[in-house]
């Protein structure tokens, strides 16, 4: 009896379509998340994440529409972000049907927002999303997907989202992210060494030893992908098979009964 | 038959209703004690802070009014915040007392551990269980929580561990909770769903 290791696949979107891009760049479509996510549900996945990555303001009501649509058949957890920026905004978001909320920028450029959103929903609902790249020493928080670099150190800014409110976080690597090269181990253990609030490693999967090491070396409590799983370049079944072999505590039992079927 | 879900802006309701209504049950919400008359069974969803919940209770007597319809055998789940207010008091908030219907208080689980307590755990059975009827003791269920029941008096069937043991679900007559997220934790949580659906019929 022991908290599972979660598997997490990632639905970036431009608020309508899963989309794909390298280094948050070069968007392409490719499908329906509604599809997408019910198809992880099935698999075994023990979470979605689906994100605005456009985060524009008048595709806003379509990106509601795609998490309703979403929530409707999943049977698990659901998280929902990109250009969250308002409590009402957050609203917005639950009552479409999202379980937790993600928030980048907004949270870097008004911290007490994470307080306020932990007060509303409660912690567990409230996860900081933080986009990381190497520094000169250690690594500097980046902001609007990626675009514009801040002050803040990434290990810093991690426990001060928690003290603040953040029930956990969604930690990227920017410089992993769509090189397939594997998840920032370094990264990945020095912010959830630090923290009390469990820690979601984002960025650069592409093997199933990947996940691996970032559970075991990277200390993360959490695993997450987009490409690797919508292209079935690696089965979330054969991953999770994988790790039990290797004394990673998964949860199988949706995946047993899978295979049943298969 | 109806099934009667306690509205008082609980962040979980909505998916506690698309759960249900995904087993073929008849779902409404009621936001008062006069919306659980003819209830057939009813459902105390709850995610967040207790202060939320131990309020809208206390409001408008929605508290005695929950207790009378147990009393006349209506079935009760209590889900996550649903559960602990069940208890005497919940220490994330001590100025507002729970329902008092369970011995004890609930407390934060310790340090030492992520918290919140965030994901897929598996229980360790007490005795027989209702609401856990055919589903396998090895199944996973999803929980998202800080705080938790401690005492384990004889209405608990199963428990948790993270840090420590806490309270996963209860059984006492026609009450019954569960700190996990039934409507979360795909087919092992449809099935506590389906589970407290045949009680109610």
């Amino acid at each position: 009896m022991s908290l599972a290791r979660r598997i997490i696949p990632c639905l970036d979107t431009d608020g309508e379509w899963v989309v794909k891009g390298v280094q948050f760049r070069g968007l392409r479509r490719q499908g329906d998340p509604a599809a997408f996510a019910a198809r992880y549900d099935r698999e075994g996945a023990d979470e979605i994440v689906v994100l605005d990555i456009a985060a524009s303001r008048d595709r806003r009501p379509t990106f509601l529409e795609t998490i309703r649509r979403v929530a409707e058949s999943l049977s698990i957890p659901l998280t929902a972000g990109g250009g969250i920026r308002t409590l009402d905004e957050a609203r917005a978001v639950v009552r479409a049907g999202a379980d937790k909320l993600t928030i980048n920028t907004a949270a870097v450029q008004r911290p007490e927002l994470l307080t306020e959103l932990a007060n509303e929903f409660g912690s567990q609902a409230v996860v900081l999303a933080i986009d990381a790249r190497r520094a000169e020493s250690g690594w500097r928080v980046w902001v609007r997907g990626g675009d514009e670099s801040t002050e803040l150190d990434a290990v810093s800014w991690a426990i001060e989202g928690a003290r603040r409110g953040a029930g956990e976080i969604l930690l990227t690597s920017i410089d992993r992210d769509g090189t397939l090269s594997g998840f920032d181990v370094e990264l990945t253990a020095a912010v959830s060494g630090a923290v009390g609030v469990p820690v979601i490693a984002s960025g650069g999967a592409e093997t199933p030893e990947h996940f691996l090491a970032v559970f075991q070396q990277g200390l993360a409590d959490a695993a997450l992908a987009a490409s690797i799983f919508h292209e079935n370049r690696v089965p979330i079944t054969t991953l999770k098979r994988f790790l039990a072999a290797r004394g990673v505590p998964v949860r199988m039992d949706q995946v047993a009964r899978t295979a049943d079927t298969c | 038959m109806i099934l009667t879900l306690v509205d008082y802006g609980a962040g979980n309701l909505p998916s506690v209703e698309r759960a249900l209504r995904r087993l073929g049950a008849e779902t409404k919400r009621a936001t008062s004690g006069a919306g659980l008359a003819a209830a057939d069974a009813i459902v105390l969803p709850g995610v967040g802070h207790f202060h939320a919940l131990a309020r809208a209770l206390a409001q408008g007597g929605l508290g005695h009014a929950l207790r009378a319809e147990v009393d006349r055998g209506v079935p009760l789940l209590g889900i996550c915040l649903g559960l602990q207010a069940f208890y005497e008091r919940s220490e994330e908030s001590p100025d507002e007392p729970g329902l008092g219907w369970l011995a004890g208080v609930v407390k934060p689980l310790p340090t030492g551990v992520k918290l919140p307590h965030m994901g897929w755990n598996q229980l360790e059975r007490r005795g027989p269980s209702a609401l856990l009827a055919g589903i396998p003791e090895d199944a996973w269920f999803y929980f998202a929580h800080s705080y938790a029941a401690l005492d384990a008096g004889q209405e608990v069937v199963a428990v948790c561990d993270h840090g420590v043991r806490f309270v996963a679900v209860i059984e006492q007559g026609r009450l019954y909770g569960v700190q996990f997220h039934p409507e979360k934790s795909s087919a092992a949580g449809a099935a506590v769903l389906q589970n407290f659906l045949e009680l109610a019929r």
